[in-house]
């Protein structure tokens, strides 16, 4: 099962756990397993059926060229990673 | 509202111009905007950036700070004289050779300085030539290519007169 | 291909632009003109912080030879969204309320009014003449001040966000973060020594020499056509597009030269205010901004005031590190906060950190990238107190730096793991520099050290190589050269190819003749677009070797290329000779390459400076300086050493001099190269360089990206040196003369001179 980090700020959804292990075969499913696990968070990480704006997710260290569609394996660890607004940002 | 204009005789890169300016427009302006020698940049138009960079009657001033009317009877070179029949002057081989440039904008105007000060001193210090372009801003290459691209223009001039 | 094989990657040929660029014939945002071209000029804000209660502008628009004159009225409106500009999203009203403000102006410099005429100076002239009625507010500068209880609110809808989520707490914080890592709180109790300190730095400028410049023709079919100096065409075309509410296919934006960037060129100022000037008169207007609007109106880079915490045992291992990030976001949200939260403690291996990241809203300029944007800052507070641990430990900074040097598989704060990473090889580099065991004497003199990290964006490029019959290419690519990447990118298609980099003519394309392509920016132009272009000539050569194939009548698949040979069963002909014989196979060969890589790996970056403070002035002269970087691999080791040495000077300057210096009523009192001073080649010595590579293993030549890391340590390399030379410490940047005679009267004045690194918790 993948590994998925859960953000600081998003652990209140966890009961302070900062990693879950999921099943999923790319990110949309991470997240719908995940919602599954801990209600409330599918909110906070996507606006309707997008990731939101400035919320990125990061498999295995890199930054998901296709974002919800990006593949993810058993060993992955996922991350969702803040964006900034305005510029020029990082993985 | 525009102003009464005012025509000027110079000479520019060796040739005879004549152009009509208003009292209030610099140098800088009629080189770019009337003669259309876009070379000389604007960076600041407060004489802190040497950007502008031309010779006049053999001195090197901030285009910006000059009124065009002061250029009456005046001998301007600017950056688009400095190559001559084709090919590029020493100073502008040596900028290329040294990678001297980033984005550029600095770099007809420290041609040109760097020009004015080799017409006058074949041979300047490092000290030196950090004194004559302290005039000269720019913020991409730190100076050092810059510092050495004169050098190395410096010393190819020598060789030429010797 | 092993090193040895490069025949391209790695040399010096000059630039393919570089003869433009020596004789004044190249074609800056300024330099660009058009027949019946108008002349723009923008009203700014005299205040910080007002309501507008009313604009007039019928004086202006009777001005003779006025043509047009817009206000924010004129700007459409249209339902909120989150518009992509560059990488990172802001809302559209933001977009829109920086273009020309509406009901409330927000900084000094806000646009409020824009005028078009038969000359820039009649159309100032017309500008002074429009009457605007402000309710001047009280203004909030600093984050400190916009923290306070009882701040003025500057952004009346704004709550606080916490990943994703609204608070519903109104105020000036756009947003709060947290990063956690381990138990802070339980590392630093097994730590013997726990430094805390707590700085600010001073809003800064990227100081580009090249004002922003732009014009732009509402064409009669609807169509707008804009050439600007930007960096990335097609970011102006979304976000231009998206403030006009037109679909992006009838914006057209051609790149003009750029006269420096550095992040600031990536968002826009003027584009739709000319164009609506241009739809009001029918004719195209440029704006041209004086130095003083590009101070006043354009972004500066977040002032910032942080807390760093760091403990480590005796025996040197950092245990664990904590992190209070406020940075200045300007009129809108969006400060560097986030990159310098992962920035922050990047450079070391820390099993316990706690980092919290603020984003606060004052009444100064919506800020900017500047290179390796957020970074900078933050590695000035942890270097500084990295410094005075090593020092209080009585360990060597560089062997301190060393023994807890971030690897491959140590977790950031943040999150993810780093991947292969130069770290520990820049360190060594530094260590091992003849510069760093020169003896440095004299008095008042010293020597510091620091390190710093950046990532590298990897995002979408495009590049296509057009075969010429004579076997030489074209090749076009979207990004915006600053620093002469059309050489850098032109290297890797030649090397590919088996050419030379002259056999390569490299050109920038527009949004209507090259596919997408973001920013030049976020240090990803020679490692993606580059990329790209590798990409392209790999297929060249495979839409080549079937030519070959053809030719052979053999198949396409046996035919091998090998520095510009194609080899089959015996037979060879060379990129060249097949090159002539395209027509009669085919027709033209066309190759493409459109990538958006996302393991890019980032760069690590050192400086070791040599200061002398003078006691009497408090000026500090930068004797010696070296900037070690790792390039991954270094394709023109020039230009890699030209970045290494422009971003130390960037350094420097932030170090010693640049702020912005603001009146009470947040008026920029310096807003001129004479008093907002730059470095000079008179204050600098020469700038050393030693590029380390440490092979990017993605990339297909290892490339890093160098463009941004190397602004990162000079500042605490430079206090670090300061503390040195005078046994005193800063915590604030700038560290002009006036700041370092205050700590040295300060220190003086203290019961034994007792100096302000003593306070450490041991
Ligand atoms: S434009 Fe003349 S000195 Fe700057
Ligand atoms: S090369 Fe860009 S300012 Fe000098």
């Amino acid at each position: 099962m993948a590994v998925v980090f859960i953000p600081t700020l998003l652990r209140d959804l966890t009961g302070g756990r900062d990693a879950v292990e999921v099943q999923g075969a790319n990110a949309r499913q991470v997240i719908e397993e995940l919602e599954r696990a801990c209600p409330g968070i599918r909110a906070r990480l996507l606006d309707g059926e997008r990731l939101r704006p400035n919320i990125r997710i990061a498999v295995d260290g890199r930054i998901a060229p296709l974002g919800l569609v990006e593949r993810v394996s058993p060993a992955s660890e996922v991350h969702f990673v803040v964006g900034i607004a305005g510029g020029l940002g990082p993985p | 509202m525009t102003h009464r204009k005012t025509l000027v005789r110079a000479t520019v890169n060796q040739e005879s111009v004549e152009f009509l300016c208003e009292p209030r427009q610099s140098l800088l302006e009629c080189l770019r905007d009337i003669l259309g020698l876009t070379g000389a940049k604007e960076g600041c138009n407060d004489g802190n950036c040497g950007a502008c960079t031309v010779i006049l009657d053999g001195r090197p001033v901030n285009a910006c700070l000059v009124l065009g009317v002061e250029a009456e009877g005046c001998e301007i070179e600017t950056i688009e004289g400095i190559a001559r029949a084709g090919a590029l002057h020493p100073v502008q081989r040596a900028y290329l050779e040294s990678a001297a440039l980033q984005c550029g904008f600095c770099t007809p105007g420290l041609i040109v300085a760097t020009k004015a000060l080799l017409d006058q001193e074949p041979n300047p210090s490092e000290e030196r030539i950090r004194m004559w372009l302290a005039n000269n801003l720019c913020r991409c290459t730190g100076y050092d290519k810059v510092i050495r691209a004169v050098q190395r223009a410096a010393e190819e001039m020598r060789e030429v007169r010797a | 291909m092993s090193e040895s094989t490069y025949a391209v990657v790695g040399t010096r040929p000059p630039r393919h632009d570089a003869t433009d660029k020596v004789t004044g014939r190249a074609h800056y945002g300024a330099d660009f003109q058009l027949t019946g071209m108008l002349h723009g000029f923008i009203l700014r804000s005299p205040h910080a912080h007002a309501a507008i209660r009313r604009i007039d502008v019928s004086k202006a628009e009777a001005f003779p030879g006025v043509k047009a004159v817009v206000t924010s009225a004129d700007l459409p409106e249209s339902p909120e969204q989150m518009v992509d500009i560059g990488e990172g999203a802001m809302p559209l009203s933001y977009i829109r309320g920086n273009m020309l403000a509406r009901s409330k102006v927000l900084y000094k410099g806000h646009a409020v009014a824009a005028v078009a005429a038969v000359s820039p100076h009649v159309a100032e002239e017309a500008a002074s003449l429009i009457e605007v009625d402000y309710d001047v507010l009280p203004c909030a500068l600093t984050v400190e001040d916009a923290m306070r209880d009882g701040a003025p609110v500057i952004l009346p809808d704004l709550r606080t966000k916490e990943f994703g989520e609204q608070t519903g707490r109104p105020g000036n914080v756009a947003e709060h973060f947290r990063h956690v890592l381990g138990d802070a709180e339980n590392g630093f109790t097994e730590a013997d020594l726990v430094v805390e300190r707590e700085f600010r730095t001073a809003t800064v400028h990227q100081g580009y020499i090249e004002p922003h410049a732009t014009t732009v023709l509402w064409n009669e079919d609807g169509h707008v056509l804009v050439w600007c100096s930007s960096q990335g065409a097609f970011t102006v075309r979304k976000a231009t597009a998206a403030v006009l509410d037109l679909p992006v296919l009838r914006v057209s934006v051609t790149p003009l030269e750029i006269g420096g960037g550095f992040g600031g060129k990536i968002r826009i100022y003027l584009e739709p205010v000319a164009a609506l000037l241009s739809k009001k008169s029918g004719r195209p207007v440029k704006i041209v901004m004086s130095r003083q609007d590009v101070f006043e109106g354009t972004g500066p880079t977040p002032g910032s005031h942080m807390r760093i915490k760091m403990g480590a045992r005796k025996d040197g291992r950092i245990t664990a590190a904590q992190a209070y990030l406020a940075y200045e976001a300007g009129a809108y949200p969006g400060a560097m906060v986030a990159p310098g939260a992962m920035c922050v403690f990047a450079a070391y291996d820390i099993p316990n950190v706690v980092i919290d990241g603020y984003d606060v809203v004052v009444n100064k300029p919506s800020t900017a990238a500047y290179r390796a944007p957020g970074a900078t800052q933050a590695a000035f507070a942890t270097e500084s107190v990295v410094d005075e641990i090593a020092e209080n430990l009585g360990l060597d900074p560089v062997e301190f730096r060393l023994m807890n040097a971030a690897k491959e598989g140590t977790r950031r704060a943040d999150g993810p793991k780093f991947r292969r990473i130069g770290c520990v090889e820049v360190l060594e580099a530094m260590r091992n520099h003849p510069h760093y065991r020169a003896p440095l004497e004299g008095p008042n003199r010293g020597r510091g050290v620091a390190v710093g990290f950046w990532f590298n964006v990897g995002l979408a490029s495009s590049c296509t190589i057009s075969v010429n019959s004579d076997g030489t290419v074209n090749l076009l690519d979207g990004s915006v050269d600053l620093s002469g990447t059309r050489t850098s990118v032109s290297m890797q298609a030649a090397e590919t190819l088996g050419l030379r980099a002259e056999d390569v003519r490299p050109s920038v394309g527009d949004t209507d003749s090259i596919g997408f392509t973001e920013v030049t920016g976020g240090s990803r132009t020679t490692y993606a677009t580059g990329w790209a272009a590798v990409e392209a000539a790999r297929d060249v050569i495979g839409q080549m070797k079937e030519r070959a194939a053809l030719l052979w009548e053999t198949d396409a698949a046996s035919v091998e290329f090998d520095r510009g040979v194609f080899r089959a069963g015996g037979r060879s002909i060379t990129f060249q000779e097949l090159a002539a014989q395209l027509d009669e196979t085919g027709g033209p060969v066309v190759g493409r390459g459109a990538v958006n890589p996302s393991g890019a790996g980032g760069s690590f970056s050192g400086a070791i400076a040599d200061v002398e403070v003078d006691p009497e002035t408090g000026k500090v002269s930068v004797l010696r300086f070296t900037a070690v970087q790792d390039a991954g691999r270094a394709i023109h080791p020039s230009y890699v050493e030209g970045q290494m040495q422009g971003g130390s000077v960037q350094g420097i300057g932030w170090a010693l001099n640049e702020e912005y210096f603001m009146s009470a009523e947040g008026a920029m009192l310096n807003s001129s190269w004479l008093d907002y001073r730059m470095p000079t080649s008179l204050d600098l010595p020469m700038i050393d360089t030693v590029i380390v590579e440490v092979p990017d293993p993605e990339h297909p030549f290892g490339v890093r990206g160098v463009g941004e890391a190397n602004i990162v340590p000079p500042p605490a390399a430079v206090s670090n040196a300061v503390y040195r030379a005078t046994g005193v410490r800063l915590y604030r940047l700038p560290m002009n003369p006036v700041a370092v005679m205050e700590a040295l009267w300060q220190k003086e004045s203290e019961p034994g001179g007792g100096s302000l690194h003593s306070d450490a918790a041991a």
